[in-house]
């Protein structure tokens, strides 16, 4: 059994079939890429399996524990945490407030209403924020923050809550090339040190192949062809749809 | 009781004639709401006014048939501009604002307009007698029953095919219905936004003020009719969906025959009736019987 | 404002409350009591407006289910104050639990209705049951224990249970929950995908809020020696939010503002003209459409700019 198994997961809005049986995995410490063009149905899986809406058909399982019909809060705490493609932080908090929100979460403190929060967490805290670079910037409010930061402030979030898997979307959209270098370096050796399997969707192929374990395509919300970086490179039908090569 | 089929007419009659009365109210409520995503409080105070502003019109004009449908539709005109200064002026600044702000706003309208009703029309209570036309009891048969209430009934049914009529066969109802969807779809089309933003909230004013005038005469005129109107308008529109006018009829349906048949067999307790239907419906549908749900998650 | 200059100024309200018996005048010792009890009821409503961001047009209601049932259990079962006052919050506390299950389900505008609907059945159930609530013409003549029949004595009593609920919120809203709840105002969904269940913490944010807001029921039902179905009507939550709004959602402090300076005005408007609604009516507008953050957002206002210069 594979580590985060998707199998015939369909969503209809409506008449329209956003997800059509849908069946992959990943497999533990993969670095797995959904790529497709847009509208190919990427973020719509990634709140299927998130738990953000719930699939028609099909199931969903985690180390075979069924995700489908559990709430979103209940999934990350069986070990799965996500980012938004649109930048997604608490922005009237500083980042190091964002950050122990996060661990406050993870740990169930949230039911505690005499724990004082100020210094909580400081050390684990500042670690992360240096671990994405943000060291300099802790006390300054979230929504004051450049894009580029945010993003990086989601992913110190994201690790806070100390996920088996995180689910990343678009984690470099809207940054100019030098930050989406240096931001997939920087997730790159942060899931291999912390042995986090990572799935991700991405628009840029540079970025797929330079992180990118295994590879899916997604086409009209159909998986055309899943495999290594080098298969899907060569593959026939996914040069001719996705890259657009006949 | 049911064995009296002469009592059950009239109490299902008494029903459905404040069902149309509640109606007319709710319409407003819920197409300003579906428009502006505005949940008007000010509504029941629109209500109250109108039902002022037709005493004063039938003081003028004298309790004559053709001042009475003068009294309903000046009610109705001048409550319609009046809102429209009110829009234009402030309510438009909020627009792009937090919703509470807004409904905040039209609280402060609630405070302000019920002052001014008790300056200019004092704190007693008035009532207004049915025009001649519509006096006496008419015989249907099974039983007599009052013209008015008959009235009632007839015309909740014709305002609701009329506004009906008005969002899914004309040009401005089409608009609306873009309006309600998606605004930067209706942007896009050019069409003045401005202008059928004041066009609706004028327009739910005017309703609710033309309520209040046909409601004036089967019940008391003083200034604390609103705020117990707002809380069935409420109700209703929980009940059937905020937005959905059809939600806003059958709202109006239950709550008018759990108001007149509770008060027969419930009593005073006629008023936890209403809540525990609410209660129940929103336990199966927490957006209302016609509303949509505000997740995506199902 | 910062937490120090928050805790600076509540450490300096405190001084200042401990003298106001001192100076002599009875009329002054009373007013303060019912500013004090207007605070602790907006600090309640801030739980769920400042913190959690959802704003309940149906707090009155347990403000009154406080104050009926404390009245209740000191006049018709003769309990004693400790048990009597315990036993109303608690009340006031599972109607909260039930009423709020259904209420958190709703988002914003949805919330707001439903709470003042709720608030509404609560206001007819005490008009309907007159063996109970004494119905319209209120519950009259509570039988207060002799300790606090001197109003020196109230006055004491009411700032102690006033400032050790005022330190109690204050606790929470610089705790864990605090900050989970601030959380979720926020950005309800990050939240919910870090592993809040959110329905959860604001039914907890609900019913601590309507907690607070039964002491304070519970202490204005002892000053007035009765409890009046008014109390429960819708406007008298809406009574509440302004309170809060004016003062400014956004800080500890703000309700306390608030309350205190709405209440000091309609008493003094009240000895001009009986219009203090229009006039409390066209204040609320001023401050949604010019001073959304409240008195304290314009004292930051007033601060940076003089800083400035």
């Amino acid at each position: 059994m594979a580590f985060l198994e998707i199998t015939d997961a369909t969503k209809k809005f409506g008449g329209f079939l956003a997800i059509n049986a849908v069946t992959f995995c990943v497999e533990r410490g993969a670095r797995h890429a959904i790529i497709g063009p847009n509208g190919a149905g990427k973020t719509t899986l990634f709140n299927l399996i998130s738990g953000l809406i719930l699939p028609t058909t099909g199931s969903i399982t985690l180390e075979g524990k069924r995700l489908a019909k559990k709430k979103p809060h209940e999934i990350v705490q069986i070990g799965m945490a996500r980012s938004f493609q649109k930048v997604n932080v608490f922005p009237r908090k500083t980042a190091f407030e964002n950050v122990q929100v996060a661990l406050i979460a993870s740990r169930k403190l949230q039911y505690n209403p005499f724990r004082g929060a100020a210094e909580l967490f400081r050390d684990e805290i500042m670690e992360l924020l240096e671990q994405v670079k943000l060291g300099a910037d802790s006390e300054r409010r979230a929504g004051e923050l450049a894009h580029g930061k945010q993003k990086q402030l989601e992913l110190a979030v994201a690790l806070a809550a100390e996920p088996k898997i995180l689910l990343l979307d678009e984690p470099t959209a809207g940054m100019s090339i030098a930050e989406t270098l240096s931001s997939i370096a920087l997730i790159r050796d942060i899931v291999q040190e912390r042995g986090i399997t990572l799935l991700f969707t991405e628009h840029d192929m540079n970025v797929v192949f330079e992180i990118a374990s295994t590879i899916s395509v997604l086409h009209h919300g159909e998986i055309i062809a899943t495999g290594l970086p080098q298969e899907i490179r060569v593959n026939d039908d996914v040069q001719r749809i996705y890259l657009g090569r006949e | 009781m049911f064995a009296n089929p002469m009592i059950l007419f009239i109490q299902v009659m008494n029903s459905f004639s404040l069902a149309m009365n509640l109606f007319i109210i709710a319409a407003g409520l819920t197409l300003i709401f579906g428009v502006l995503r505005i949940v008007n409080f000010a509504h029941g105070a629109f209500y109250m006014v109108g039902a002022y502003l037709a005493l004063s019109i039938l003081g003028v004009t004298g309790n004559s048939n053709l001042g009475f449908v003068l009294g309903v539709l000046g009610a109705g005109a001048a409550m319609g501009a009046m809102a429209f200064v009110v829009e234009r002026v402030l309510l438009s600044q909020l627009y792009d604002k937090e919703h509470m702000l807004q409904l905040l706003f039209t609280f402060a309208l609630v405070l302000v307009i019920k002052d001014v009703v008790k300056m200019i029309w004092g704190s007693g209570q008035y009532s207004i007698s049915a025009p001649p036309f519509l006096r006496g009891a008419v015989n249907l048969g099974i039983s007599p029953y009052p013209k008015y209430a008959l009235f009632l009934c007839i015309a909740g049914p014709i305002i609701a095919v009329a506004i009906w009529f008005f969002m899914e066969r004309t040009r401005w109802g089409r608009i609306l219905r873009a309006a309600r969807e998606d605004r930067v779809m209706l942007n896009a089309l050019g069409t003045d936004v401005k202008l059928v933003y004041s066009g609706v909230f004028v327009a739910g004013a005017a309703l609710a003020a033309m309520g209040g005038a046909l409601a004036a005469p089967r019940s008391a005129v003083d200034p604390g009719m609103d705020a117990l109107v707002i809380i069935d308008a409420f109700i209703i529109v929980i009940i059937g969906g905020l937005g959905s006018l059809l939600g806003s009829f059958i709202g109006a349906l239950i709550l008018g025959f759990l108001t007149v048949m509770g008060s027969i067999y419930l009593q005073e307790w006629a008023i936890v009736a209403s809540y525990v239907m609410m209660v129940v419906i929103l336990l199966v549908r927490p957006w209302g019987l016609f509303g949509k749900p505000d997740e995506e998650r199902h | 404002m910062t937490n120090r200059s928050q805790l600076a100024f509540l450490a300096l309200l405190f001084l200042i409350l401990l003298a106001v018996p001192f100076m002599g005048s009875r009329y002054l010792t009373e007013l303060t009591v019912q500013v004090m009890i207007f605070s602790l009821l907006a600090l309640s409503l801030n739980i769920l407006v400042g913190h959690i961001g959802l704003v309940s047009f149906g707090h009155a209601a347990f403000f009154a289910i406080g104050g009926y049932a404390t009245a209740f259990f000191l006049s018709r079962w003769q309990l004693p104050l400790g048990i009597a006052m315990p036993m109303a919050v608690l009340l006031a506390s599972i109607f909260a639990l039930m009423i709020g299950a259904l209420c958190v389900r709703l988002k914003a505008i949805y919330f707001a209705m439903l709470t003042l609907a709720f608030s509404m059945l609560v206001w007819g159930i005490i008009i309907k049951w007159k063996p109970v609530t004494g119905g319209d013409d209120g519950f009259v003549g509570i039988a207060l224990p002799q300790f606090l029949s001197s109003p020196q004595n109230f006055y004491w009593f009411t700032l102690a249970v006033v400032s050790i609920s005022t330190a109690l919120m204050w606790v929470l809203s610089k705790s864990t929950m605090g900050q989970i709840f601030v959380a979720i105002r926020e950005n309800e969904t990050r939240a919910n995908f870090l592993g809040v269940n959110v329905r959860q913490m604001q039914l907890i944010g609900f019913v601590l809020a309507a907690l607070f807001a039964a002491v304070a029921g519970s202490l204005m039902s002892m000053y007035l020696r009765g409890m009046y179905p008014q109390s429960a009507f819708w406007t008298q939550s809406g009574h509440i939010v302004i309170s809060v709004l004016l003062g400014g959602v956004h800080s500890f402090v703000g309700p306390i503002l608030g309350a205190s300076l709405l209440y000091l005005l309609e008493v003094t408007i009240h000895q001009y003209t009986q219009y203090w609604p229009l006039v409390m009516g066209l204040i609320l507008i001023i401050v949604v459409l010019v001073l959304p953050e409240g008195l304290i957002g314009l004292f930051r206002k007033l601060y940076t700019s003089v800083r400035r210069e």
